[in-house]
């Protein structure tokens, strides 16, 4: 059983990986910021002058 | 599981003048796989490379919490797959299945497992101990200036024959199709409502509102069939290919000029959403249906007369396929993003060779959708107006005359039963897909009466996944044009300065979008053209990728094992190389540019010809221009090599130093 919920949890943490969740949650932390509009408007500055310059594959 | 494998791939490869059961490929590729990640990756990681779990990776030693993570391997995984896993891997074998089953099945594996995963695997390694330098970066330091600039302009180049190509495969998918097309436009107000709905109301949401577009897009597809199906708002969305293609360059340039959190992350969001899903759904209903393949194991387009795409099995056959065997793209991302969350050395094998197998599992999925078409509609929807000809009659007596049966009629029930007016000339390999696709989901999932559904869902699917490339795409060659002009006039480089901005947007949709109108004029379908050129243009980046991969291995004192990349690059040399020569020197009109180029030259002089003319000999010169630069990076290493093997240079790799990792102290 432990396994089985370990599992979701993973699939559930990878998830939340690749649509940014956990990066917006570590972005967070490492600003000592609540979530808000101008946090987020923020995030996805800083996101844009990282990941979206990275090309998207065939 | 070797005697398995091999009864699997004998089943495969001898199996002739009866139809045989999809579960054979799919039997072979998880054999393949298996042995492939179990015994040779693992002889890579021990003997070659040397994985070491006490030395801390660049997550751990320069974590910032914003790019350099220590991350789970299974969520790297997971992250490094939907990166890597593009429509390239759906539509190369869709395209290459003209030859039949079996050529694309063995290069999908063989190339997979010896070549794309090895690729991907050393390329990770290689950039996570060099703190997660880019590809271009690796290039400069180990093989020299040459190489770093060709990586850099095989990148730009290739963007732009991608997006042109990934806009075509959409103009087809699209054109004369209301339903579809409503469909797909519907998603651009999705997209904004997602921006806003994450930006204003729930920011950072990003699961739960990727979770609202994607009932909103179901919502759309059944929208579609009730717009088709009115024929005063069907005018409005019936749309030919050059407004269609007109349409799509105006979005390119509006996805790269606005905000990015305003339309490209929201659709970048929703399609990894339906993508992950799709694939997924799409596994378990080929081994749950276990179809019947009907496209025979090799067809007589083996010769080269193809009506999909002219030119022989070799070196065709091994261009046309890359994403799913062996794609130098793939090296962009393992220097990208992902050695950056890698948290152990040993992790690199599960992460590069493992995300690259269900990459090539995508591609076998891909090749039974096509196959479990009957050939005659493969071929009658796949083939261009300009081979078949313009009518449904005429067009069935060509593939009928082939020896693969079809009737109008029977193209007719089939077009209607997809919500369809025609499937004639519809190239691209998308739509073939998505019939199969459709065939495959219907047998399991609410039979003939939802057909049209399933089909319009595996377009949307389609679409959206390339017009995410297409606008993510768009905005990353902007940027690397805007950091090359910095260098002319500062202020270009500035990403928030808007005319800047507005100037390399409007340049970089004007070089993909010239290629595109370049294809939707062509009589010959386009893809006949530009297909190949992106995959030789991708297939060029591998073979720069692996002349990076074996100089290293050279200089750690492996040359003994050095055949391990150095074999799948003398393949790919010879493939890239002589594919160029037939596309640029055959004297075949329907595969070289300048034979196409001299035969219009003959004809009546139109203002037509005179561009199509144009065209060819432009595309010649891309061809060229770009062999001989990778030539260049070719000469370059070898001669690298020579010179560290007889002693004349110093072997010395330019890898960060050994840092232990603080995981190991805290075990120790």
């Amino acid at each position: 059983m432990s396994r089985v919920i370990r599992s979701f949890q993973l699939m559930v943490a990878a998830l939340r990986e690749i649509f940014d969740e956990a990066g917006y949650a570590r972005f967070l932390h490492r600003r000592q910021m609540a979530s808000s509009c101008q946090a987020y408007a923020e995030f996805c500055r800083e996101r844009e002058a990282t990941q979206a310059r990275r090309p998207k594959c065939c | 599981m070797a005697l398995l494998g091999a009864m699997a791939v004998a089943a495969i490869a001898l199996h002739r003048g009866e139809p045989i059961n999809a579960l054979w490929l799919v039997v072979a590729a998880v054999c393949c796989y298996a042995l492939g990640y179990h015994f040779y990756s693992k002889f890579i990681a021990a003997r070659i490379l040397v994985l070491d779990p006490r030395r801390a990776t660049p997550a751990e030693r320069l974590e910032n919490g914003r790019d350099f993570v220590v991350t789970n391997k299974w969520v790297v995984f997971g992250h490094h797959f939907a990166a890597i896993a593009g429509p390239g891997p759906l539509v190369g074998p869709v395209l290459a299945a003209q030859f039949g089953y079996l050529p694309g099945t063995l290069w999908v594996l063989v190339g997979a497992v010896f070549a794309g995963c090895v690729q991907d695997f050393v390329i990770l390694l290689f950039s996570v101990r060099r703190d997660g330098k880019s590809l271009t970066e690796m290039a400069k330091e180990e093989i020299g200036r040459v190489g770093g600039f060709v990586a850099y302009a095989a990148v730009i180049a290739i963007l732009v024959i991608l997006l042109a190509v990934c806009a075509l495969i959409v103009v087809n998918a699209l054109k004369d199709s209301p339903w579809g097309t409503f469909t797909i436009a519907m998603t651009i107000p999705i997209a904004l409502l997602m921006g806003l709905y994450l930006r204003r109301i729930r920011p950072g949401k990003v699961l739960e509102v990727s979770a609202l577009g994607f009932m909103l897009v179901l919502l759309a597809i059944w929208g579609g069939r009730w717009v088709s199906l009115n024929p005063a708002v069907a005018d409005i969305f019936t749309l030919r290919a050059p407004s269609l293609a007109i349409l799509i360059i105006v979005y390119g340039f509006a996805a790269s000029a606005l905000p990015v959190w305003l339309l490209l992350a929201p659709r970048d969001y929703l399609s990894t959403f339906v993508k992950l899903g799709t694939i997924g759904l799409l596994a378990v209903g080929i081994v749950v249906m276990h179809p019947t393949l009907h496209m025979p194991a090799l067809t007589r387009f083996t010769d080269g007369t193809g009506p999909v795409f002219a030119g022989k099995i070799f070196p065709f056959a091994f261009i046309t396929i890359a994403c799913g065997a062996v794609s130098g793209f793939h090296s962009l991302i393992s220097s990208g993003t992902t050695p950056k969350l890698i948290a152990r050395e040993t992790e690199t094998r599960f992460v590069g060779y493992g995300a690259m197998m269900a990459e090539s599992a995508v591609a076998v999925m891909a090749i039974i959708a096509a196959c479990v078409l009957q050939p005659g509609v493969y071929f009658a929807i796949n083939s261009p107006a300009g081979i078949v000809g313009q009518t449904p009659a005429a067009a069935t007596a060509t593939v009928s005359s082939w020896g693969f049966p079809v009737t109008a009629a029977d193209m007719q029930t089939l077009a209607h039963a997809v919500g369809e007016q025609t499937l004639f000339n519809r190239t691209g390999g998308a739509p073939a897909f998505a019939v199969g696709m459709a065939h495959i989901f219907s047998q399991s999932l609410g039979g003939e009466i939802v057909m049209a559904l399933w089909y319009h869902f595996a377009v949307m699917f389609e679409a959206l996944f390339i017009l995410t490339v297409l606008d993510a795409g768009t905005r990353v060659a902007r940027f690397m044009i805007q950091d090359a002009f910095g260098h002319i006039y500062k202020p270009l480089s500035r990403t928030s300065w808007y005319p800047s901005i507005l100037a390399t947007s409007a340049l970089i949709v004007a070089a993909w979008g010239y290629f595109l109108w370049q294809g939707v004029k062509d009589p010959l379908g386009g893809i006949n053209s530009l297909w190949p050129l992106f995959g030789i243009a991708n297939q060029l980046l591998a073979t720069v990728a692996l002349c990076v991969a074996t100089t290293i291995i050279i200089k750690m004192h492996r040359t003994r094992y050095a055949a391990v990349t150095l074999v799948p690059l003398i393949w790919l040399v010879a493939v890239t190389f002589s594919a160029s020569w037939h596309k640029v020197f055959d004297p075949n009109p329907r595969v070289g540019f300048l034979a196409q180029a001299r035969v219009l030259g003959g004809a009546s002089a139109t203002p037509p010809t005179a561009r199509l003319i144009f065209n060819n000999r432009l595309d010649a010169a891309v061809t060229a221009a770009l062999v001989l630069m990778v030539a260049l990076v070719l000469i370059e290493s070898v001669r690298d090599w020579i010179s560290v093997l007889r002693g004349r240079k110093e072997a010395r790799i330019k890898e960060s130093p050994f840092v232990m990792t603080r995981l190991a102290e805290e075990k120790a």
